[in-house]
C-alpha cells in the first residue's frame, strides 16, 4: 500500500539547537502509528513541521504523494491533515458547538453574499453543519455540552472537544499530541476505544504522540522512538518495548 | 422556536422610528434632540463596524475615523463639488445615496490596501500602523486645497435626515449581525480566540483579517458620509486620532464583541456627552462658578474609569440581546 504520509530526511534546527534530525517515516492509510520519546526529544516539533507551523531546515514531507513541505498551515489542513494540541488550543469564549462549526468552515460553500442575505441555500447548509456538529459531539459524549462555553468544560472533555474539532475538518490523517494527558484511567480506556472508532468508522489514519504506555502499547500498530531528535528505534510494540536502547533512553526508569 | 422567526429587531427598529418621527412632528422632540439622535445613529454604525475589527476578529485598529474621513470627503466631494446637488429637489436623493455608497466603497478599498500589508502585524504593532494611517488621512485632507484644506469641505448639502440615517444604521447592523452569525463570521471569531488554532482548523486567517478590515472600513465610510451630510461639513479634525478613540471607548464601554453593547453605548455616550455639556452650563449659570463646558470631558473620562474598574467587560460583555440575535437556524 502506498504511504499516506511520507517523511524523508526531515531535519530542523532552532538556531544552533538540533530539534529533529534525519527523520524518516512512512504511514500507510488506515494505520494507527505512535511517536514516543522522552520530554524534549522533538516529538511536538515533528508535528509542528508536518502541520506547517515550522518550515523544516531540510527534508521533504509528502501527503498522498503531494509535496506539502513549507505549505501554509491552513492549506495543509485543506489537504486533509488535522491535529490536536498538547497544550489545548480551544476557542475558549465560544460554545462547544461553535468550536466544531469553525472547523467545518473551509468545507462550507455559502458565499459571503448568500450568508448576509440569508438565502435558503445558506440556511440549508447551516442546518447540515449543525447536524454534523451534533453528531460529532455525540460521538465524543459531549451532546449535553453543545451550548456550554468551552472554557468552562473540564479538562478531559476539552481534550475530546479538540479531537471532535479536528475531525470536523474531515481529515484523512489526524495527529494527536498526547491525547491522554491529564485523563483518569477510565477516560484513558474510553479514549483508546474512541481512537479505534475514529480509524474504523471515519477511515482516518492516526499518528499520535503519547507518554501513556498503556495507550501506546495498546493501540499503536507501529511505533517510532526518538531521543534528542534522532530515531533510536522503531518497530512493532513488542519489539520497541524490549529494545535495550529504548529501555535505556525512555523506559529505563520503569524497567529498572 | 416559532417566536424566533419573528423579526424582533425589525419591529423594534420600526417602532423606534415611528415614535421618534411622530414625537418630532408634534414638536415633543425638538430639532436639537433629533440631531443628537441622528448623531447617535451614525455612531451606531461607527461602533458596530469597529467592533467587527476589534471585538469580533480581535485586531486592534486605532484609525477607524480615518476610514470615516475617506467616506465623508469622497461623498462630500461628489455631492458638493462634482454633482452640485441641491437638497431641495427630492430627485437628488438617489444620487446622494449612491455618493454615500461610493464613499463607503472607496473607504473599503483603502481598508483593503492598508490591511493587506499591515495585518501580518499583531497587537500593539498593528495599533500603531492604524494610528499612523488615521493621522496620514487627516494630514492629506488638511493639505488638499480642492477640498478646502484646513478649512474643511464647506457647504455640503444637508441630505442626511432621520429617515436616511435610520435606514443606513439599521441595514448596517443587520448586515454585520448576519455576517457574524455565519461561517465567515465564525472564522473571524476563531482568529480572536486563538489565531494558531484557527489556522490549524483550516481558516485562512490573513484573508479573514483583511475581510474584517475592509467591511469595517466600508461601514465607517458610510457613517462618515452621513455625518458630513448631516453637519454640512467635512473637516480634518473630525477624523483624527482623538475621534477614533471616542469610537473605541464606545465598544469597550458597550462590551467588546457585542453589537448590542455597541448600539447602547453609541446612544448612551452620545447623549451623555451632550447632557453633560448642558448640565455643566446649568450648574455654572445657577452657581456662578467659573466652570465651562470643557469640564464635561473630565466627568466623561471619570465615568469610563469607573466602568473599567467595576465592569471591565463592558455593559454587555460579549453577549447579545435576544432581539438582535438571530438564533440557530433550525
Amino acid at each position: 500500500m502506498a504511504a499516506l504520509l511520507k517523511i524523508e530526511h526531515l531535519t530542523h534546527f532552532f538556531g544552533g539547537l538540533r530539534a529533529v534530525y534525519d527523520f524518516n517515516f512512512e504511514i500507510p492509510e488506515g494505520a494507527i502509528y505512535g511517536l514516543i520519546g522522552p520530554n524534549g526529544s522533538g516529538k511536538t516539533t515533528t508535528f509542528n513541521l508536518i502541520t506547517g507551523i515550522y518550515v523544516p531546515t531540510e527534508g521533504k514531507i509528502s501527503f498522498q504523494g503531494d509535496n506539502i513541505t513549507g505549505m501554509k498551515p491552513f492549506r495543509i489542513v485543506h489537504k486533509g491533515v488535522a491535529r490536536t494540541f498538547q497544550n489545548l488550543r480551544i476557542f475558549g469564549n465560544l460554545s462547544a458547538m461553535d468550536n466544531i462549526r469553525i472547523a467545518r468552515h473551509y468545507t462550507t460553500t455559502s458565499s459571503l453574499a448568500a450568508s448576509i442575505l440569508r438565502l435558503p441555500s445558506f440556511k440549508k447548509e447551516e442546518r447540515i453543519i449543525k447536524q454534523e456538529a451534533l453528531e460529532l459531539l455525540e460521538l465524543m459524549h459531549l451532546s449535553n455540552r453543545a451550548q456550554e462555553t468551552a472554557k468552562n468544560l473540564p479538562y478531559g472533555e476539552l481534550r475530546r472537544l479538540e479531537i471532535a474539532r479536528a475531525l470536523a475538518t474531515k481529515p484523512k490523517l489526524i495527529l494527536l499530541d498526547e491525547p491522554a494527558a491529564g485523563m483518569n484511567p477510565k477516560e484513558v480506556d474510553d479514549l483508546m476505544h474512541l481512537i479505534r472508532r475514529i480509524r474504523d468508522e471515519f477511515k482516518v489514519t492516526v499518528f499520535l504522540i503519547e507518554h501513556h504506555m498503556q495507550v501506546v502499547m495498546g493501540i499503536c500498530e507501529y511505533i517510532k522512538v526518538i531521543d534528542f531528535g534522532e530515531t533510536i528505534a522503531e518497530g512493532l510494540p513488542e519489539q520497541v518495548r524490549n529494545d535495550p536502547r529504548v529501555l535505556e533512553a525512555y523506559l529505563g526508569k520503569r524497567g529498572a | 422556536m416559532k417566536l424566533r422567526r419573528i423579526p424582533w429587531f425589525l419591529i423594534a427598529a420600526t417602532l423606534f422610528y415611528v415614535i421618534v418621527y411622530f414625537l418630532n412632528k408634534f414638536d415633543i422632540i425638538n430639532g436639537y434632540l433629533l440631531h443628537i439622535i441622528n448623531l447617535s445613529l451614525i455612531y451606531v454604525i461607527l461602533a458596530t463596524s469597529l467592533n467587527l475589527i476589534n471585538g469580533i476578529t480581535g485586531q486592534f485598529s486605532l484609525g477607524h475615523m480615518g476610514f470615516a474621513g475617506v467616506g465623508a470627503y469622497v461623498s462630500g466631494t461628489l455631492t458638493t463639488l462634482v454633482l452640485k446637488l441641491a437638497p431641495t429637489n427630492p430627485a437628488n436623493m438617489l444620487p446622494f445615496i449612491l455618493s454615500i455608497l461610493a464613499g463607503g466603497l472607496v473607504a473599503a478599498l483603502v481598508g483593503f490596501l492598508i490591511g493587506f500589508p499591515s495585518l501580518r502585524l499583531k497587537g500593539d504593532y498593528l495599533a500603531i500602523v492604524t494610528l499612523g494611517f488615521g493621522e496620514i488621512i487627516r494630514t492629506v485632507f488638511n493639505n488638499i486645497d480642492a477640498v478646502g484644506g484646513p478649512r474643511g469641505l464647506l457647504g455640503i448639502p444637508r441630505f442626511s435626515n432621520f429617515t436616511v440615517i435610520m435606514v443606513f444604521s439599521f441595514i448596517s447592523v443587520v448586515v454585520l449581525r448576519n455576517l457574524i452569525e455565519s461561517s465567515h463570521g465564525r472564522a473571524m471569531l476563531s482568529i480572536r480566540e486563538n489565531e494558531l488554532a484557527a489556522e490549524l482548523v483550516g481558516v485562512d486567517t490573513t484573508r479573514y483579517k483583511v475581510m474584517a478590515f475592509s467591511f469595517g472600513a466600508f461601514f465607517a465610510g458610510l457613517a462618515g458620509g452621513l455625518m458630513a451630510h448631516l453637519i454640512q461639513l467635512a473637516h480634518p479634525t473630525q477624523f483624527g486620532f482623538i475621534k477614533s478613540v471616542e469610537v473605541l471607548i464606545m465598544i469597550y464601554a458597550g462590551g467588546v464583541g457585542s453589537l448590542t453593547g455597541s448600539i447602547l453605548a453609541a446612544f448612551g455616550l452620545t447623549f451623555l456627552s451632550e447632557g453633560l455639556r448642558l448640565g455643566i452650563r446649568a450648574v455654572a449659570d445657577a452657581t456662578g462658578l467659573p466652570i465651562g463646558g470643557e469640564w464635561r470631558m473630565v466627568i466623561y473620562a471619570l465615568l469610563l474609569i469607573f466602568i473599567m474598574l467595576f465592569r471591565n467587560e463592558g455593559l454587555m460583555g460579549n453577549k447579545e440581546a435576544r432581539i438582535i440575535k438571530l438564533g440557530e437556524a433550525d
